[in-house]
């Protein structure tokens, strides 16, 4: 077809907002802060890659829109131009205004980097390589999907060991095989080039073997008969557990700690899952409960002097689970008529309630005030001290492998589908005879129990509590990651807590990007699967009634 | 309509009538002791009460951007705070150019209304790019899905300001015609916040005249009782949502310049608070309902500044204004039983429509 | 498809077991307590502070600090300076996290952190059992460094001020030098603000003064009328509020602006003790006084102005907080600690973990730019020199510690 001018100002468009995006990325600090990390030792840094990286995706944005070969590439050219263009403008106005009065980031040394280490007179280089990247997106929207796959997952291999670099050192530190990978795979700080080769290659070929011979695959296991399928499901369950069980070891101290945290958040979003998932009651206070469970144990516990008594850590969780159900259902007493969205602000009260409370001055000969609840000692278990997070990656294990249990069980009774129907429509569950109040304050309360065990645990982990723990944020990201996880799926907060609580811990050395990659990569989850990443059965079904009502209304952008 | 409740007293209700009743003697025995001890003369009380006031007409201001998107989307727009940020953010570069060159006080008029100007443009186009990019492809998602949407864009923005203006804080210029004190029949107000008073009354007729009386007030109302009745009788669904949109961005871009003249700072992180105490007006007054949101407004500012020293010193309480927030939420939650859709009920479309 | 997830997750776990069963783990930490560092290789040194979220300028201002003392320093024995960092939140489990994976890091040879003593409380002892020193720029929690702080802390100094220090000479300056009888205190419920409101507090009450109100407030809040208003009716004279440069600016504004209050005088700490307060609080910074470490000229040299002028031209802006000279001085005594016990061999150096830490502990004499600083055997460092300073102008261009505001006391 030929290129009509409505083409090329799409095109041009592209290139105008991946253009903005990078001079976005370029005023904010990232270019800078990410022009230390390289991904592979003698290539140019990520943050000088960024703005090529943005016409990269320009080009390919443009490329898709296009019909034919050539226009494709025509329109990754003009894409691609249009974006190093506005990166050189940038630098342009940058050397002529003094931008730095209201950008903080634009300095000499940005500019510097953004025209790859040369000084003004080499304001064309990001045109040029805008432009070269543009092309590239365009060559690579034409080569044959499989292709195209194996390539992206082959560099997203690379990327990805390349940016955790510091952490796959540290699980290669001992033992001569480990020494041996990391020598091959590694310099000091990135990839080695052979190593990113080897990675780059293993990964690619990986996938086009794993595309060719999937179908074969999904044929070969279709067609077992049901014994030894049976077998290999018995020994996939087996090799899992063991796989857990021998987890904390593989992964080293700083690894389990992480696995922890995201242990009490999918402990957290067990709970919440209660109240949102299945009962679909909004709860933006959940870090209220969370924070009733630590306080009861560090109380209970603490060797310090605000205990009440020194009971053992064993002894203290069923007060502080009791305590947290409790509140639980005081909480559900008073917002039992409210509905909708009138919920989501007061629970969040109740959330702030709790934290101004422990934190006040009023509470403090009690509970410490800012001081907190310290010297909480750690668990015992037959003379064993559970010290280490690796051994707590054990105690979480334990408590989160009990609670997803009493939650399936939840979910698969009466009760549970008592539940359903109270998310589905409020007025027809209690015309069908549902006593919403008991089970309104059924869900409140076994909820608030879950966080109640995550808080304990929470408490044992840290060794103190302090009431700047238990901020509004902890309520919203455990909101976050059932969503993201997906709606009443329980798989789906496992899978939520480690992509929402696990990935920013392993991306706390970005820390000033990480809440900006944090905000971005919720609004883009929403949008690429508003249905969460591992839906219900239900939902899932839901969806593919909605598939088709999709392609009535056409493509959403 | 809502809920099917029976007559009779349950043990729900008799629990309620508890805790009002709980919460009723905290607050007389409190107030008696507060006023038995007499620490306080009938001025300062009337200060207080100015105070709250005045503060309560910020929350307002930024409630009533925040109420209208919900009327109209029924959505809550997580993110409105940050647009209130954005706004008097961007201004703050203007204002200081302006107060450095001296023309913030010899020409204090235009250029107030500049800064005002860059201030509600930037809201608006950061309102609308997000509606745009963020919202719009999440129409028809399940009821969750915007909320972590806004939740997600409230963070990026507050991050990407910090990115593009630096962490550290920036003191507004303060121009000499708001400085001072006025006194009327014997109550002092300070100048800034009488002018924020009279701005978000102002702000609240105009918001209403607009919603009720103009053509595209009408179609609002139209996309909020029915999407999709609305699209069949020939409205532009997407014109009007993004006029909702850009209208609400702008009333939180000029209360965030009203803001920074009050208080004198601004900050990447100075959208979060408001935003949500904003919220919790919207909520007390009735969500949609626009002069609900200027008196939740009032009433959260009121019991907020008067609360703390009339309940709780009176109870013998150490440091009573940390615990501002306890009252203001128990009163929200207390108000919700009462009326569980605020004090003036929802949607001030139903009605007149 | 669910066959196929599980035959997926098998492989998984094999390829786990297979990594696992090769290579045997030895016990964890540094067995050798040393480290070594083959030439050209660089030093490496951590930080975890909070430098995300809402506390964010807190860290980044400390941060900014140490980039520009490792800028200065140049090479330490010989080899370059590797800065790494965690985010740890200003929370106690951000601060378990960040310790944890810098523990499990055997190159980092010190680190500087934390940045609120809530995550120093478990993070501190969890990097000591690494063998990795640390030391505090802004943790001011007494606890941190009494004498029973246990063994957990050995490995743990400050260059922050206890707040016992700067209280008791807060109070001291009220009492003996204001001749104040009622002062009112107000704190932010951050432990540094608590605790120096309430050390405050209790001397000024063993020297005969009363305090009339201890109210508290939130570091967000930006309206302050109602709580003045409240104080005002004890009418005190002298109102202690040793809290940040946001919330500060918003007091001493509305101070002014309250009934009743118009003669009390006002007095902060070294956490608003900056130019940009003096932008916060405008005209009505006049006249009040602050307690911080003696940054005067005649006490420093001009060496502190010389630091601002680098940290303009390297950040933009000018510095955050009020601890970036503490991160400073803290990446200073390190560098001398390990310039001190770096032994040379053929193939780079070899720095002792307990060396360096005793070598910390022996620190004396080394002139910074929070003052002279000489580490006692619990750990604190700080210049003890406490001054008072009285500000006389509001220009913040003008701002140059000990002549505007002027050093008074002692």
């Amino acid at each position: 077809m030929s290129t009509g001018p409505r083409r090329w100002t799409e095109a041009l468009r592209s290139g105008l907002i991946w253009g903005a995006v990078a001079v976005f990325l370029a005023l904010a600090g990232m270019v800078e802060a990410l022009a230390g990390r390289q991904v592979v030792a003698g290539l140019p840094s990520l943050g000088v890659l960024l703005p090529p990286l943005s016409a990269l995706a320009a080009g390919c944005h443009a490329a898709r829109r296009a019909a034919g070969t050539a226009a494709a590439l025509v329109h990754g050219v003009v894409a691609g131009t249009t974006t190093g263009t506005l990166v050189a403008a940038l630098v342009l106005t940058g050397s002529l205004l003094d931008l730095r009065r209201v950008f903080v980031n634009a300095s000499p040394a940005l500019f510097r980097l953004l025209l790859f280490d040369r000084d003004l007179e080499g304001a064309w280089t990001p045109v040029a390589a805008a432009a070269v990247a543009g092309v590239a997106g365009a060559v690579g929207t034409l080569l044959p999907p499989r292709f195209t796959r194996a390539v992206v997952t082959g560099l997203a291999w690379v990327l990805a060991l390349g940016l955790f670099q510091e952490l796959v050192q540290l699980l290669l530190v001992d033992g001569t095989v480990r020494t041996a990978i990391r020598d091959v795979l590694y310099t000091t700080e990135a990839l080695s080039p052979g190593g990113s080769a080897l990675v780059f290659i293993v990964a690619a070929a990986g996938t086009w073997a794993w595309a060719t011979h999937r179908s074969r695959l999904h044929q070969w296991a279709a067609e077992l008969p049901p014994r030894p399928a049976r077998l290999l499901r018995g020994l996939g369950f087996v090799a899992i557990a063991a796989a857990m069980l021998a987890l904390p070891l593989v992964a080293g101290p700083f690894l389990s700690h992480v696995l922890v945290l995201v242990g009490l958040y999918v402990l957290m979003g067990l709970g919440l899952n209660l109240e949102v998932g299945f009962a679909g009651l909004l709860d933006l206070g959940f870090v209220a409960f969370f924070a009733i469970g630590a306080y009861t144990v560090g109380l209970l516990t603490s060797a310090g002097g605000l205990a009440v008594t020194h009971l053992s850590f064993w002894a203290a969780v069923p007060v502080a689970v009791a305590v947290s159900l409790i509140a639980g259902v005081v909480l559900g007493l008073p917002v039992l008529r409210i509905r909708g969205d009138y919920l989501a602000i007061a629970t969040l009260g109740f959330g702030e309630i709790i934290r101004i409370l422990v934190l006040s001055d009023f509470l403090r000969p009690w509970l410490g005030g800012s001081q907190g609840v310290l010297s909480i000692p750690k668990p015992e278990i037959f003379g064993l001290e559970l010290a280490g997070p690796q051994h707590l990656f054990y105690l979480t294990l334990a408590a989160s492998a009990l609670v997803a249990l009493v939650a399936a069980r939840l979910r698969d009774s009466r009760l549970g589908r008592a539940w359903m129907a109270l998310r589905e429509d409020e007025d027809v569950a209690e015309a069908m005879g549902i006593n919403l109040v008991n089970i309104k304050l059924l869900a409140y309360g076994l909820g608030a129990a879950f966080a109640g065990v995550s808080g304990a645990l929470f408490a044992v982990l840290v060794g103190s509590v302090f009431p700047h723990s238990f901020q509004l944020l902890i309520s919203i990201n455990v909101l976050a990651l059932i969503i993201v996880g997906g709606m009443g799926s329980m798989p789906g907060v496992v899978v939520g807590a480690l992509f929402l609580v696990g990935l920013p811990e392993l991306l706390r050395e970005f820390s000033d990007f990480r809440f900006l990659i944090y905000g971005a990569a919720l609004v883009i989850m929403m949008q690429l699967r508003p249905e969460g990443l591992w839906p219900a059965a239900a939902v899932r079904r839901e969806l593919h009634a909605g598939e088709e009502m999709k392609n009535v209304r056409g493509p959403a952008g | 309509m809502r809920g099917g409740w029976p007559d009779k007293l349950s043990p729900v209700d008799a629990v309620l009538w508890g805790f009002r009743l709980v919460v009723l003697v905290l607050v007389v025995w409190g107030t008696i002791g507060t006023v038995l001890a007499a620490k306080y003369s009938g001025e300062v009380w009337l200060d207080f009460l100015v105070f709250g006031l005045s503060q309560g007409s910020i929350y307002a201001l930024i409630a009533l951007g925040y109420t209208m998107v919900y009327g109209i989307l029924r959505m809550i727009n997580f993110a409105h705070g940050e647009v209130f940020m954005a706004g008097a953010y961007t201004a703050y570069f203007v204002a200081d150019a302006l107060a450095r060159s001296g023309h913030l006080d010899r020409y204090p008029l235009p250029s107030l209304l500049l800064v005002l100007a860059v201030s509600m443009t930037t809201s608006t186009l950061v309102g609308v790019l997000l509606e745009r990019v963020a919202y719009r492809p999440l129409r028809h998602a399940p009821r969750l899905v915007p909320l972590i949407a806004a939740i997600g864009a409230s963070f990026f923005l507050q991050y990407a300001f910090r990115g593009l203006y630096g962490s550290g804080f920036k003191a507004y210029p303060e121009p000499d015609i708001l400085k001072g004190v006025w006194t009327f029949a014997g109550v002092r107000i300070l100048k800034t916040q009488a002018v924020v008073l009279v701005a978000a009354v102002i702000m609240m007729l105009g918001l209403y005249a607009f919603v009720m009386k103009t053509k595209t007030g009408t179609a609002m109302r139209a996309v909020a009782e029915d999407l999709e009745a609305a699209a069949l009788m020939g409205i532009n669904v997407d014109r009007i949502i993004v006029t909702t949109f850009a209208v609400g961005a702008a009333m939180a871009g000029a209360a965030g310049l009203l803001y920074a003249l009050v208080f004198k700072q601004v900050h990447f992180f100075m959208g979060f608070v408001p935003g949500i105490k904003a919220f919790t007006a919207a909520v007390l007054g009735g969500i949609g309902n626009i002069p609900g949101a200027m008196l939740g407004g009032l009433f959260l500012g009121l019991v907020e500044s008067v609360g703390p020293i009339l309940f709780l010193d009176g109870l013998g309480i150490v440091a009573p204004y940390q615990l501002k927030d306890v009252i203001a939420f128990t009163m929200l939650v207390m108000v919700l039983i009462f009326r569980p859709s605020g004090l003036l009920g929802e949607r001030l479309a139903v009605k007149k429509a | 498809m669910r066959r196929l997830q599980s035959s997926l997750i098998l492989m998984t776990a094999l390829f786990a077991l297979v990594v696992w069963a090769f290579a045997p783990t030895t016990a964890a930490g540094q067995a050798t307590g040393m480290v070594k560092i083959a030439k050209a290789q660089p030093i490496t040194i951590a930080y975890w502070l909070v430098v995300a979220g809402p506390d964010a300028s807190l860290g980044i201002d400390i941060r900014r600090g140490i980039e520009l003392a490792i800028a200065d320093k140049g090479k330490v024995a010989g080899h370059p300076i590797r800065l790494i960092g965690e985010d740890s939140g200003c929370n106690a489990e951000g601060g378990v996290t960040a310790a944890t994976k810098l523990a499990a890091n055997p190159a980092i040879v010190a680190a500087i952190g934390s940045s609120c003593s809530s995550e120093a409380v478990p993070g501190a002892p969890i990097l000591w059992k690494a063998g990795i020193v640390t030391v505090s720029p802004s943790n001011t929690a007494p606890s941190l460094t009494a004498p029973d702080r246990g063994p957990g802390f050995d490995g743990y100094l400050r260059t922050a001020h206890n707040d016992k220090v700067q209280g008791r000479v807060a109070a001291e300056f009220a009492r003996k030098a204001l001749k104040i009888e009622r002062a009112a205190t107000i704190h932010d419920g951050s432990p540094y603000a608590e605790g120096l409101a309430n050390v405050f507090a209790e001397t000024l009450k063993k020297m005969g003064g009363t305090i009339t109100s201890q109210e508290a407030i939130a570091p967000t809040d930006t309206d302050m009328r109602p709580v003045l208003t409240k104080i005002a009716a004890g009418k005190p004279q002298v109102i202690y509020y040793p809290i940040f440069t946001a919330a500060g600016g918003h007091v001493t504004r509305q101070a002014k602006e309250v009934p009743g209050l118009a003669q009390a005088k006002l007095m902060g700490a070294d956490g608003m003790f900056s130019a940009d307060f003096l932008r916060a609080a405008g005209a009505a910074a006049v006249g009040m006084y602050h307690s911080s470490p003696d940054l005067s000229a005649e006490a420093l040299g001009p060496r502190y102005k010389e630091f601002l002028g680098k940290h303009q031209k390297k950040y933009g802006e000018k510095p955050l907080s009020a601890f970036h000279a503490h991160g400073y001085d803290a990446a200073m005594i390190i560098f001398a600690a390990i310039e001190k016990v770096a032994k040379t061999d053929g193939t780079g150096i070899q720095i002792g973990r307990k060396a360096l830490r005793d070598a910390l502990f022996a620190t004396k004499g080394h002139k910074g730019l929070t003052g002279t600083i000489t580490c006692d055997k619990h750990g604190d460092c700080a210049d003890p020199k406490i001054a008072v300073y009285q500000t006389e102008s509001a220009d913040a261009s003008k701002w140059d510690p000990g002549k505007n505001p002027r050093k008074i006391y002692p």
